[in-house]
């Protein structure tokens, strides 16, 4: 089965790197795939470095999916570290396709659930921290929210196990 | 690294015994069985003793079974055939939710044709229910089409009584029964049925052949127009060698299949038994009423291509009914019409023994499945906060 993706996919998949979730995360993305159901949960860390900036300092996914959506995830954690906040604004499922190599044409839906899940993390941490969001990740928010309420109609079952663990 | 192929209903290797069968016919006796001369007598001899043994597997008459190049090609002569031949008579057919595609998609298309197809749902263990076929039948019903045993949870339908109502009704019966033949008793006296598809690599077989029953009588039309090869009803020259090959491995499972039921039931009741250990899985389809060598389940917060990936890197060869593993991104229509959420279809993991398999194997599956299960559980963003 490895010859079916890339060589970087199947190391990924394999061996995936940020795996888990961070406490006290600065900002949580919380994303679902309509096409196929998918899911992907990220959790990024801001410190403010020597120079003033704002710095994704520590960054963790969590994914249900398959070999792709596990493997672009733990790329997409590689990506950003240490990325500042508008340099990771601008990475889009473009920059992950490229990192992850030639993927078979129905796979590549699964890169836009890393990128989502991305700027829906950004967007968490703006709306904390009572930040003007930007106008792209305000429309692009509006577009993922809509897509998990379908997914999230679609799979009642998520929502039940989801209420779940926040009560916990 | 050790090699466990538990992908047995997607296709099973050719039995040694059926692959010396078989060898005679490339090279030395290659004739065209429908030449006249000595070449093409051995070669039509061949095939008529092929003929045999597989109408022998199945209770039928050998004139009433027709060479095919497999499964697919076998349900789509069945349902066009029966379709064409008889739509002065009507043009309503009745099939099921859970059919395998060669059976779906030619309905599909039949519909695309100005035939009316009723799909008929299944229970929670994959079960048509009678009466619901009772009722579906009408004056305008031409055929109903019902598997016998499914590809995908092994669930063994009533055929039966499922015969039984359509020839009340007076309605032809085709069963597509490539997953059934040779691993269960087929009978097509006892089926009640008119039309039924067998193919040859799933019981050590090879590739690429098959055939259809044709109950003496039924009205059908051929769907491949040439030479009238197999009575007309299906034209193109003969795979000799595969076609023997075919009779030998009909031959051999007659033979050894009381043998093999005990011993893979045994086998698969003890992997599923192991299997439900593991939290929150489900066995899909019937406890009982399922094929002796299938097992399907179904692992919730995962997804079942990556299973079947760690599988393969441990060895283990098997597949699922996950969206994330088919051409079109929906996940398995069986799954689904049994009452899967779609989520819960995305993982599901499909195991099916075949007569090589050891218990040994299994204990090796039963060890490694849920480190593997574990370790995508821990990536999954819906495990480990409520155990």
């Amino acid at each position: 089965m490895t010859e079916l993706y890339p060589k970087e996919v199947i190391k990924h998949f394999k061996n995936p790197k940020n795996v888990g979730v961070i406490k006290n995360a600065d900002g949580v993305g919380k994303v679902g795939n309509i096409v196929c159901g998918d899911v992907m949960w990220l959790y990024i860390k801001v410190k403010r470095d020597k120079g003033g900036e704002e710095r994704i300092s520590d960054v963790k996914f969590q994914t249900f999916g398959c070999i792709v959506a596990i493997a672009v995830s733990s790329m997409l954690t590689e990506i950003v570290k240490n990325k500042t906040i508008e340099e990771a604004i601008k990475i889009t499922k473009e920059d992950i396709l490229k990192r992850a190599g030639k993927l078979p044409p129905i796979k590549i839906h699964c890169s836009v659930l890393a990128a989502d899940a991305l700027h829906e993390a950004i967007y968490d941490y703006f709306k904390k921290n009572n930040r003007k969001i930007p106008e792209e990740l305000e429309r692009e928010h509006k577009r993922i929210k809509y897509d998990l309420e379908i997914l999230t109609k679609r799979h009642k079952e998520y929502v039940a196990l989801e209420k779940n663990i926040l009560e916990k | 690294m050790r090699r466990i192929y538990l992908d047995h209903a997607a296709t099973t290797p050719v039995d040694k015994r059926v692959l010396k069968a078989m060898l005679p016919y490339f090279s030395e006796k290659f004739g065209n069985a429908s030449s006249l001369h000595s070449f093409g007598r051995e070669a039509n001899e061949a095939i008529e003793k092929a003929r045999e043994k597989i109408a022998s597997l199945i209770n039928a008459q050998k004139e009433e079974i027709y060479f095919t190049s497999g499964g697919t090609e076998s349900n789509n002569l069945a349902i066009k055939g029966v379709a064409f031949a008889n739509r002065e008579r009507g043009k309503h057919i009745i099939t099921s939710k859970i059919e395998h595609h060669a059976v779906l998609n030619v309905c599909e298309w039949l519909e695309k044709q100005g035939f009316e197809i009723t799909y008929l749902p299944v229970d929670k263990y994959g079960f048509i229910e009678l009466d619901k076929l009772e009722k579906a039948i009408r004056k305008d019903t031409i055929l109903v089409s019902i598997m016998h045993a499914n590809n995908e949870i092994g669930t063994i339908e009533p055929i039966e009584e499922i015969g039984k109502i359509c020839r009340k009704k007076g309605v032809y019966f085709h069963t597509d029964a490539v997953q059934s033949v040779g691993k269960i008793p087929v009978d097509v006296e006892k089926m009640n049925v008119d039309l039924l598809s067998i193919s040859s690599h799933k019981i050590y077989g090879p590739k690429g052949v098959g055939a259809l029953y044709v109950r003496d009588g039924v009205k059908i039309e051929t769907i491949q127009h040439g030479g009238g090869h197999e009575k007309g009803l299906r034209s193109g020259t003969e795979n000799v060698a595969g076609i023997v090959g075919f009779g030998e491995a009909c031959y051999l499972a007659g033979k050894e299949m009381k043998r093999e039921i005990l011993k893979q039931t045994k086998l698969r009741d003890y992997l599923i038994k192991n299997v439900l250990k593991i939290k929150y899985s489900r066995l899909n389809g019937h406890p009982i009423k399922r094929l002796p060598n299938n097992a399907n389940f179904c692992f919730k917060f995962i997804e079942g291509e990556s299973l079947v990936f760690q599988l393969d890197t441990r060895g283990i060869a098997a597949s699922t009914g996950s969206a994330c593993s088919s051409k079109s991104l929906e996940p398995s229509h069986v799954l689904t019409a049994i009452g899967l959420k779609p989520h819960e279809a995305h993982g599901s993991l499909r195991l099916t023994l075949g007569k090589e398999n050891t218990k040994k194997e299994i204990d090796y599956v039963i060890k490694v499945l849920p480190e593997i299960v574990e370790n995508l559980r821990k990536i999954s963003p819906f495990k480990g906060k409520w155990e």
